[in-house]
């Protein structure tokens, strides 16, 4: 199937089964998107399918004839940061930092249609994204910086 | 060779004089072939001792601890740059090779209750001396880094500091205390400035000057202060590299199918199905559970789940019921492993008591579950056999890995990887012993092997289950009996066991953060009962003490609540360390504590556990809504003589709370047919963002020593939290998970 990553042209010929969250880190090589729990319980696989959030171990390549997809490496780069990553950097949300893409990937998609975010909306969108650190505090104060980043911008 | 020789010889050579009079060793380079950067080091090239090397390749910073998140990369690597005189992105920093030159001294250490006074010395086998005892290495564990390394560290800077401004005298002509260093440059008093890497081969051919004064904490530039973390831009995109990512040239993907029934073997198996499908290249059988091999990590664990598998019982009560059993019958005079605490009298104020308060706590497995999995790749040939894991235990991953390949333990090399989390997970090592055994089969192939999620649980070994028994009586609106009982299987001889070493005298992880509290209550008794084995388990983030905080500030909640008195009030009473009344009168404070219950619908529960030699108070709030009981809040005062690293500080004792709280409230691990009965996020899932609580953190520093902080602020977590719902509702939960009784919001 062909479809584009992070504006690239692919194609791979797999098993119509196999998750998108494999094609990216086995067959194309892009390990920024991790693998937490197989079953969209941890949201760490979190990437962009034509512009919405999904949980990549979720996606089968049979239906990714054509698609968008948009991963963390796609996002920003260290040296030009997305307004999201600045903003985890600022607060420094990290800590093993593992669950840190699908984290980030999901709060650019929640800013993206819910650009003022209340606590409540943060905890409905985020709530699917485990971090086993507990970084939770500094997840939120940072999607709250990224907001009025991007609505500054 | 004894251990105390051989770290004479490694350590002590160099002086250093310290503010108060500490000497410590630091390393001499070139004249000690166990400088583990001499193997590497290239013409030119400074290596002033195992931690700093200057040459062509720029300044490399060696940070032997190993990161699962904690970040002690780059606290080691601060404490390093402080005395070396340059800024943290100047430098390269790597974990280095495993070796005897980085060996954890601090965790010898902890075998001493941080509050000495009282106890004896007769502590034989906690886990850390054990390890220390018998192979004494490169072990990150029990919130030591920061201890061990605080000193080492500043050291090893600063000696390579001396010597490159040694190095421009000689170029110069002036002496060397008109030097200046700053940002991996020296000056000299006519202007002339060298960098670091252009002194670097003159510095190669000098002794090391070793007689330095560390600088005063006052002129710090770095530590205490607010830092970048070196590895956060990384982690904020997706381009730091975990265990997990590392995928050489030629790699084959690998999974496993274990005996659910930990520990036991395989009586037969049919791989047909699995050999069949897509990209599966071999089936191996392994030590208790069957590999296959293939060329995507989808397609082996799709294999793997499709081998027919046979297998033996295993080798611990099969059912969940007969582990509790267990427990409930091991509380007998014959099963006494330690009564670490023994004070007034006991037995008599019991029996003149008018009134006994009992009351029955109970704590079940839970999984560490990282949400790396864990992994491992092998690449084997005979006399260079590979190894890139993320590991807490590289000698032991060394040691282990030659030993089942018939190899020698220096032909095999540990490479280790930066962790996705572990939490004590990652202190144990079948996943590379397992890689290990699948690499043998396929000679000069990288072979990755990566756990399933549902493999991961199934295997993890757990958190202790334990339960305790208090009886206790109060008087005059004061505690004055508290008496507990707690039975567990033992940690050390079964974490220990695994790596092969016999454990004698009682288990020293069992009554931690239980024994050990400094409150002078006039009759205190803590007696350990030692069950048979049960399902293995291991160290679980802050270990014993996970448990027994919950035992002990739960059940003293319920005798300061029958006596009548102020939560706050009586522990701070109770209290006869000085740190540790430090933290609850601080967290007192923080909160504007005025009881336990501060308006309608809302509770306060107060808990303090000592541990890892830190105390730590913690207030809960919660509100009891229609819904369930929500936490709204908690404040936390940890005592840990210095803080090295603000922002990180913070981050981790809100890490720690959230992890006590989220376990407390939503996990736990059963047995049903000797199988762990959940097997992925949505049976064991911790704490999620909604549940998660605003956490106001306070880092006192009065301690004369310091203190890591990756485990103290789990202990006192569940029991706050359970003593501010029984404040909120009036329903003491007694058992975790809490979910079994209360839900939350």
């Amino acid at each position: 199937m062909r479809f584009t990553v992070n504006g690239k042209d692919v194609e791979v010929d797999v098993e119509p089964d196999m998750p998108l969250l494999w094609v990216l880190r086995d067959e194309l090589g892009l390990t920024g998107t991790k693998y937490g729990c197989g079953i969209a319980q941890c949201g760490a696989c979190t990437v962009h399918v034509d512009g919405i959030a999904q949980r990549s171990c979720q996606v089968l390549a049979d239906g990714l004839e054509g698609a968008e997809i948009l991963t963390i490496e796609g996002l920003g780069t260290p040296e030009n940061l997305h307004a999201v990553q600045e903003a985890w950097v600022e607060h420094q949300v990290a800590q093993c930092g593992y669950c840190q893409s699908g984290q980030i990937m999901q709060a650019v998609d929640l800013l993206s249609y819910t650009p003022d975010p209340t606590d409540d909306d943060i905890d409905q969108a985020m709530s699917g994204n485990l971090c086993r650190c507990g970084t939770y505090p500094r997840i939120r104060a940072a999607v709250k910086s990224a907001a009025a980043k991007l609505q500054g911008a | 060779m004894s251990i105390a020789k051989i770290a004479r010889r490694t350590f002590l050579i160099g002086t250093a004089v310290i503010a108060g009079g500490v000497a410590y060793g630091a390393y001499r380079y070139h004249a000690d072939p166990e400088n583990p950067l001499l193997a590497d080091a290239g013409e030119g090239d400074a290596v002033f001792n195992p931690w700093v090397k200057i040459g062509a390749d720029g300044i490399t910073l060696v940070t032997p601890r190993a990161d699962s998140g904690q970040g002690v990369y780059h606290v080691q690597a601060a404490l390093i740059a402080e005395e070396l005189d340059v800024e943290l992105d100047q430098i390269t920093v790597t974990p280095g090779t495993p070796g005897p030159a980085y060996w954890n001294t601090a965790i010898a250490n902890e075998a001493v209750p941080a509050t000495s006074e009282g106890f004896g010395a007769e502590t034989t086998r906690s886990l850390m001396s054990a390890m220390v005892k018998f192979m004494g290495l490169q072990i990150t564990g029990g919130s030591t880094t920061v201890p061990d390394q605080f000193e080492k560290l500043r050291i090893a800077g600063a000696v390579a500091r001396e010597t490159l401004k040694a190095a421009a005298a000689a170029e110069t002509g002036y002496p060397v205390n008109q030097m200046e260093t700053a940002a991996g440059t020296v000056t000299a008093p006519n202007g002339q400035s060298f960098t670091y890497l252009e002194l670097a081969p003159k510095a190669a051919g000098m002794e090391p000057v070793t007689r330095i004064r560390l600088r005063d904490p006052s002129q710090w530039r770095l530590l205490g202060k607010p830092m970048e973390r070196i590895d956060i831009v990384a982690k904020s995109t997706g381009t730091q590299d975990y265990g997990i990512d590392y995928a050489p040239e030629g790699v084959k993907y690998a999974a496993v199918h274990m005996n659910p029934g930990k520990g036991g073997g395989v009586i037969r198996y049919d791989d047909s199905a699995a050999l069949a499908m897509p990209g599966v290249e071999k089936v191996v059988q392994i030590t208790g559970g069957v590999a296959v091999v293939a060329n995507n990590t989808w397609r082996a664990f799709q294999a793997a789940n499709a081998l027919d598998v046979e297998w033996e019982p295993a080798p611990y009560p099969l059912e969940q019921p007969e582990h509790w059993a267990a427990l409930e019958a091991a509380f007998t005079e014959d099963r006494l492993d330690s009564r670490n605490k023994d004070e007034g009298d006991v037995d008599t104020a019991l029996a003149e008591a008018t009134e006994v308060i009992e009351a029955e706590y109970r704590a079940p497995y839970v999984a560490h579950q990282p949400l790396e999995p864990i992994t491992a790749t092998v690449q084997y040939e005979r006399r260079n056999v590979q190894v890139w894991t993320g590991t807490q235990i590289p000698r032991f991953v060394q040691r282990n890995v030659a030993k089942l390949l018939g190899e020698e333990p220096e032909d095999v090399h540990v490479n280790v990887q930066m962790m996705g989390g572990s939490f004590g997970h990652r202190l144990e090592d079948a996943v590379v012993q397992q890689a290990a055994e699948i690499a043998r089969e396929l000679p000069g192939v990288p072979v990755k092997l990566t756990y399933s999620r549902e493999e991961d649980f199934a295997q993890d070994f757990l958190r202790q289950i334990s339960i305790a028994r208090l009886k206790g009586t109060v008087k005059d609106g004061k505690v004055e009996t508290m008496d507990l009982s707690v039975a567990s299987p033992g940690i050390i001889a079964s974490q220990m066991g695994r790596q092969g070493f016999p454990t004698m005298g009682p288990d020293m992880a069992l009554p931690a953060g239980g024994a050990d509290q400094p409150f002078a209550i006039p009759n205190s008794r803590f007696s350990v009962y030692l069950a048979d084995p049960l399902a293995p388990v291991s160290s679980w983030r802050s270990v014993g003490a996970s448990t027994n905080g919950f035992f002990h500030d739960s059940a003293l909640d319920e005798l300061i609540h029958a006596a009548g008195a102020d939560p706050m009030e009586e522990r701070i009473r109770l209290c006869w360390h000085e740190g540790s009344r430090g933290v609850l009168e601080a967290v007192a404070e923080m909160c504007s504590w005025s009881g336990p219950s501060p308006e309608p619908s809302k509770g306060r529960g107060v808990a303090f556990t000592l541990s890892f030699g830190v105390p730590t108070a913690e207030v809960v709030e919660v509100t009891n809504t229609e819904e369930g009981v929500r936490i709204g809040k908690v404040w936390v005062a940890v005592e840990v003589g210095r803080v090295l690293d603000p922002v990180n500080f913070e981050n981790l004792v809100q890490g720690g709370v959230i992890w006590g709280l989220g376990h407390a409230i939503n996990c736990e691990i059963t047995h049903t047919g000797g199988a762990a009965d959940q097997l992925n996020f949505h049976a064991h899932e911790g704490m999620r963002l909604y549940q998660c609580p605003e956490i106001e953190v306070r880092g006192l520093e009065t301690a004369s020593k310091i203190r890591g902080i990756g485990e103290p602020p789990t202990p006192p977590a569940a029991p706050a939290l359970g003593n501010a719902i029984f404040a909120a509702t009036g329903m003491r939960l007694r058992e975790m998970p809490f979910n079994k009784g209360a839900r939350f919001i």
